[in-house]
């Protein structure tokens, strides 16, 4: 035991919050990355997630909490990309890109404007990369109020959701708002990034996004299951991320520990990987289980 | 604003801006834009990794975008392609956060590498820049016709024999090998918008592809080159100039599509 869990693991208090607040963000990241990995939006997913680092910035340089500038960015972007044509599935990956370009020029902005103010090189760092261990307890209810938003908002679309993705046509045919669907969808997409982006970083938010879900649905086959299984690897990654960055206070080279976003990436990478050895045995199964379209295509 | 150091910025720039607009022609036609945003952005990775190890940052971003573009192309072979690119660039970027968590007067650096630093191309730059650039634009000459086929119609080009897959690949390199020159003189984010907004503005005037092309190159250039001017002048990044100027030029060809459309139906 004593040497897996470095003594005063359980009784540090940053820990305790990490541990807590990282378990309710993987498991919303979890449950709306299985939509989105079935929706094929990661890349909307990912782009959300840089875009929120123009917020955080933008906080960093008025001086409020990062996590609002993650939240207000990513929402206007979100709002944004739905204008501009993310619905429709040719011209989307481009008008996501053009977004988050715009976005990533005034993260540049942002960020020379206030080290030049403050001269703190390390914001932008904790920004891009995050840090889960520097949680303010005053965040921490804010941080769950809005895991808990987005997660209402995507149980209670959840059949929607599915059905729109996989069939546009049939949804649009039964009278489902198609559009509104879609947006309310980006929304608490936005919303989700925002959040791990407080903890493993805006650039890697992506990761707990999208890599629990990807191997929940090489794993199992019903919308159900993959949401619990990607929710369940997405805080095993988080928690053993937490207590490897804990421990790593004592490795080398440095002494003063390495990033918890790098042990959090690793571990959903090497998990993914994992599971694509399983589904190699049982391989009869068709291949485009979960693909909406045979989305394996470049075009 | 025409000597010594700021000629090296004058020549990087311009040879970045052509890359781009020709690389990112193809990368807006074959829908590969999540792709042109995580190549560079993974190869990031790859320069702090150079040097912390005290090697030339050049040859990290190489490594790295190289490896990049063949995790993609690997990943995507049993697994959707945007899943397999997410999921790349998230590993390589993770390895970059743990790389400058170890060295200690990093942070700085990570600045300018992620938003760029074109006033900083030293003489020694230049020539690899001029090198790799000539490179990766011989090579899309080289597979021009065959790569435009398998973008546009890849039934087509799969019938005539043209393996989708390998010119998938063949596209990634060109890109990885483009992304390590072009990475140090706009920074790993900025790139990926000078090769998605003109590319995208061109192909919204024009539907024919080397007029598209040419159109690409020649926004890039105005871009970069209004970059350094006002970047020169006012201290600003250039990574927001671009980025800024980018969207701009994509609205504007939306407009002018939309405002042509209504005097004739457009043929796809």
């Amino acid at each position: 035991m004593h040497y897996v869990f470095e003594p005063g693991f359980f009784s540090s208090g940053p820990v305790h919050t990490a541990l807590a607040v990282g378990a309710v963000i993987a498991i919303t990241s979890a449950v709306v990355g299985v939509f989105t990995v079935i929706r094929g939006q990661s890349f909307a997913g990912h782009s959300l997630a840089d875009i929120a680092t123009t917020g955080g910035s933008g906080a960093f340089l008025v001086g409020v909490n990062q996590f609002w500038g993650f939240l207000a960015f990513g929402a206007g972007a979100a709002a944004f990309m739905e204008m501009i044509g993310v619905q429709r599935r040719r011209g989307r990956d481009v008008a996501t890109g053009v977004v988050l370009g715009a976005a990533l020029g005034l993260a540049a902005l942002f960020l020379y404007l206030g080290t030049q103010s403050s001269s703190t090189t390390g914001a932008s760092f904790t920004i891009l990369f995050g840090s889960i261990f520097v949680i303010t307890s005053s965040t921490v209810p804010a941080l769950i109020v809005s895991a808990l938003l987005a997660l209402a908002t995507v149980v209670v679309l959840a059949r929607v959701l599915l059905l729109s993705a996989l069939s546009p046509d049939i949804a649009a045919a039964r009278g489902v708002p198609v559009r509104a669907v879609g947006a309310a969808f980006l929304m608490a997409l936005a919303v989700s990034v925002a959040l791990s982006a407080v903890i493993i970083g805006a650039v890697l938010s992506t990761a707990l996004l999208i890599g629990p879900a990807a191997t929940a649905l090489r794993l199992v086959k019903s919308p159900v299951k993959a949401v619990i299984t990607a929710a369940g690897l997405g805080v095993l990654a988080v928690w053993i991320g937490v207590v490897l960055a804990y421990d790593s206070y004592y490795w080398p080279p440095a002494g003063r520990g390495w990033p918890v976003s790098f042990f959090v990436v690793t571990l959903v990478v090497a998990g993914y990987l994992l599971s694509g050895l399983r589904r190699r045995d049982n391989r009869v199964a068709p291949q485009h289980q979960n693909d909406p379209e045979h989305a394996c295509s470049p075009a | 604003m025409f000597t010594g150091l700021m000629l090296n910025t004058w020549i990087a720039g311009t040879v970045v801006a052509v890359i781009a607009g020709v690389t990112g022609f193809f990368a807006v036609l074959r829908g590969s834009t999540f792709a042109a945003h995580a190549i560079p952005n993974g190869a990031f990775a790859g320069a702090a990794g150079a040097t912390l190890l005290g090697f030339n940052p050049l040859a990290g971003l190489a490594v790295f975008s190289v490896a990049g573009a063949l995790g993609i192309a690997g990943l995507s072979r049993r697994a959707r392609n945007d899943v397999a690119t997410a999921l790349t660039l998230v590993l390589m970027l993770g390895v970059g956060a743990l790389f400058v968590s170890w060295s200690t007067e990093y942070a700085q650096e990570a600045y300018s590498l992620l938003f760029g630093e074109v006033f900083g191309v030293s003489s020694d730059e230049v020539l690899p820049i001029l090198i790799l650039g000539a490179v990766s634009i011989a090579a899309i000459i080289v597979m021009f016709r065959p790569l435009l086929l398998s973008s546009a119609l890849p039934e087509v080009a799969e019938a005539r024999g043209i393996s989708a897959r390998r010119m998938e690949l063949a596209f990634l390199l060109v890109m990885a090998l483009a992304t390590s020159m072009t990475v140090p003189v706009v920074g790993a984010l900025l790139m990926f918008s000078l090769m998605i907004g003109p590319s995208a503005a061109a192909r919204s005037v024009t539907a024919r592809p080397v007029l598209a092309m040419t159109l690409a190159v020649v926004i890039a250039l105005v871009t970069v080159w209004t970059g350094i001017v006002v970047s020169y002048e006012s201290n600003w990044p250039l990574g927001f100039l671009v980025g800024v100027m980018g969207a701009f030029f994509f609205l504007a060809g939306r407009a002018y599509r939309s405002a042509a459309g209504r005097l004739k139906p457009r043929v796809a």
